[in-house]
């Protein structure tokens, strides 16, 4: 029973918060109106200064912890740190997740209805960035009466959205955990990225974005550009341990059909998202990631971009990552350090990968407790 | 709580308010001790995780580092102290870690057991490699792969253009003065650019 599991946040409920006013976008246009599909968990306290925003990655939305139903096969996709006596504690913080603009659970996205055709944006929907996506979460923090952050965290494309925050707002982050995360992607991480989205873009489904009126679904190129993110989710010694050259029959077979495990498996997560997720949502995403530097504005110089931050630090790596590897999270802690902004910085040893950000290993989750812990401290201070 | 003799020496010589740079800074106790005490600013170096977990615990800014890596992170003069306690004989780049110190830090401070105390050598000439309260290792398990004594320390520094500003040698937590290599285990420089 999900709802008796101990340290759970038990059944939550999403939430829609719709924006009337147009949002200014960093590409030029505007969003003329728009919804955020959100979940909280807590309770926010009377002096309003418990909030913690998690910001999701790539593949994610705000269903971040609990069930909907009992029946639920999985529960939220940070369930293991967010709940009751775990890192990110709902018995001390008021927890929200959010679904960002562009995406496909809920928030205004490429599959929603544009307003002024009465079909779906498709290809019309604006190109959005960490930018745009940490203003549209500021103004969900207004909504909901939040002025300061005691917390805002992420972990890959959630981290850099947490930074994005500690630079844009100041006065609102009291604390930023940015967790196995980069300053800005490298040519090797654009380069994927973009192979992910030419396997979407010329599937004969995709119809320029606009598949919807189609009656199609791009599932090939969206498979294709899953599996290949998946690999580079994974360590080579993480894949190696699980599935080695394992065989599925025993024996080679001589043709091309699935013969070993990985194939399996990089197959069957394929097939799972492409049937779940929406191949212009997944174009959105990566170009934001590819296209995130918040260096930039200041000539390239992260020390300057992160001068004006106030916000006490958490960085995090994870030893066998290569897609954001430890050497790209210590660009972001000798920005800080040479700021003179106060940073704490843990290499984790893990053999996960990219996803070890959402995984246990030892202590990861001891360190995100001491520094919550900590941040808990000052909220009651 | 009480500080390890030879921490106390340490912030003994840190004026409040400086930036402070502690490298090998374990889990955080001078640091933490620091910033209560003496209103400093700055990080803590630690390659150890469990230790980095015992910082953040504490509210000490750590950063986790492999020294042997080198200082590269850290920018010329960024610091007003820059602290190796107890970690420059089990370095590998002993002489580097030295320069390092004083171009990243105005004014260094060193700690090292002392290979000279006359325990130490007893029990070499008892036939055997020194095992002690300050060298709690056996041989074949030591971090400890470059021993020193005072002179030796001191040979170093003077080949490299290093001021010695201050010594305290240390033995069962108070000063020796008198004979301090033999009867010293514990030696605590101050040294910067002369």
């Amino acid at each position: 029973m999900s709802t008796t599991t101990p340290r759970s946040v038990g059944l939550v409920r999403a939430q829609t918060a719709v924006f009337e006013s147009p949002l200014a976008l960093e590409c030029g246009t505007a969003l003329p109106a728009y919804q955020l599909q959100f979940e909280t968990y807590g309770t926010l306290n009377a002096a309003k200064s418990n909030a913690v925003l998690i910001c999701h990655a790539l593949s994610g939305h705000h269903h971040v912890a609990g069930r909907y139903s009992d029946a639920d096969k999985y529960p939220g996709w940070w369930d293991n740190m967010v709940g009751p006596g775990k890192p990110i504690d709902t018995e001390r913080f008021f927890v929200i997740g959010v679904n960002n603009l562009g995406g496909c659970h809920g928030s205004t996205g490429p599959s929603s209805i544009n307003p002024d055709t009465g079909k779906p944006w498709g290809s019309a929907f604006p190109v959005v960035t960490v930018g745009d996506w940490v203003k549209a979460q500021a103004r969900l923090a207004d909504r909901l009466g939040i002025d300061t952050f005691a917390a805002v965290i992420g972990g890959s494309l959630g981290g850099m959205q947490a930074l994005q925050w500690s630079i844009d707002y100041p006065d609102r982050v009291k604390n930023a955990l940015v967790i196995a995360s980069a300053p800005k992607l490298s040519a090797q991480n654009i380069a994927f990225n973009d192979v992910a989205r030419q396997a979407i873009l010329t599937d004969p489904d995709f119809f320029g974005g606009d598949f919807y009126e189609h009656g199609a679904i791009p599932r090939r190129g969206l498979r294709l550009a899953r599996m290949l993110g998946h690999i580079t989710y994974l360590s080579d010694d993480g894949m190696g341990a699980k599935f080695g050259r394992m065989l599925k029959s025993g024996e080679y077979q001589y043709g091309f059909d699935v013969e070993f495990e990985i194939e399996s498996y990089l197959r069957y997560q394929g097939d799972k998202f492409s049937d779940s997720f929406d191949a212009n949502t997944y174009l959105l995403m990566t170009k934001a990631l590819d296209y995130f530097d918040p260096a930039k504005p200041f000539g390239g110089d992260l020390v300057k971009a992160v001068s004006g931050t106030s916000a006490n630090f958490l960085v995090v790596s994870f030893d066998s990552d290569w897609r954001f590897s430890p050497g790209r999270s210590r660009e972001i802690v000798d920005a800080l350090v040479a700021a003179g902004k106060r940073v704490q910085y843990a290499q984790i040893a893990s053999g996960h990968g990219h996803d070890a950000f959402l995984m246990m290993d030892h202590p990861y989750h001891e360190l995100m407790h001491a520094f919550l812990n900590r941040v808990h401290e000052e909220v009651n201070r | 709580m009480k500080l390890r003799a030879d921490l106390k020496v340490i912030a003994d010589w840190i004026p409040p308010k400086s930036r402070v740079l502690d490298l090998g800074c374990g889990d955080g106790t001078l640091m933490a001790h620091l910033m209560r005490d003496k209103r400093v600013q700055g990080y803590g170096v630690e390659i150890d995780v469990d230790n980095v977990v015992k910082c953040v615990a504490a509210g000490v800014p750590v950063i986790q580092s492999d020294l042997e890596a080198g200082l590269a992170d850290f920018g010329d003069a960024s610091f007003d102290h820059v602290i190796l306690s107890q970690t420059l004989q089990a370095m590998r780049n002993t002489e580097e870690i030295l320069i390092e110190l004083l171009r990243v830090g105005r004014e260094g401070i060193v700690t090292f057991p002392n290979f000279g105390y006359w325990e130490n050598r007893l029990q070499i000439m008892q036939g055997r490699m020194p095992v002690s309260e300050t060298i709690p290792y056996q041989w074949y398990n030591t971090p400890n792969i470059h021993w020193c004594m005072l002179g030796d320390f001191e040979a170093l520094c003077a080949k490299n253009g290093i001021a010695i500003r201050e010594r305290v040698v240390l033995n069962n937590d108070e000063r020796v003065r008198f004979l301090p290599n033999l009867r010293g285990s514990l030696a605590v420089y101050r040294i910067g650019r002369p």
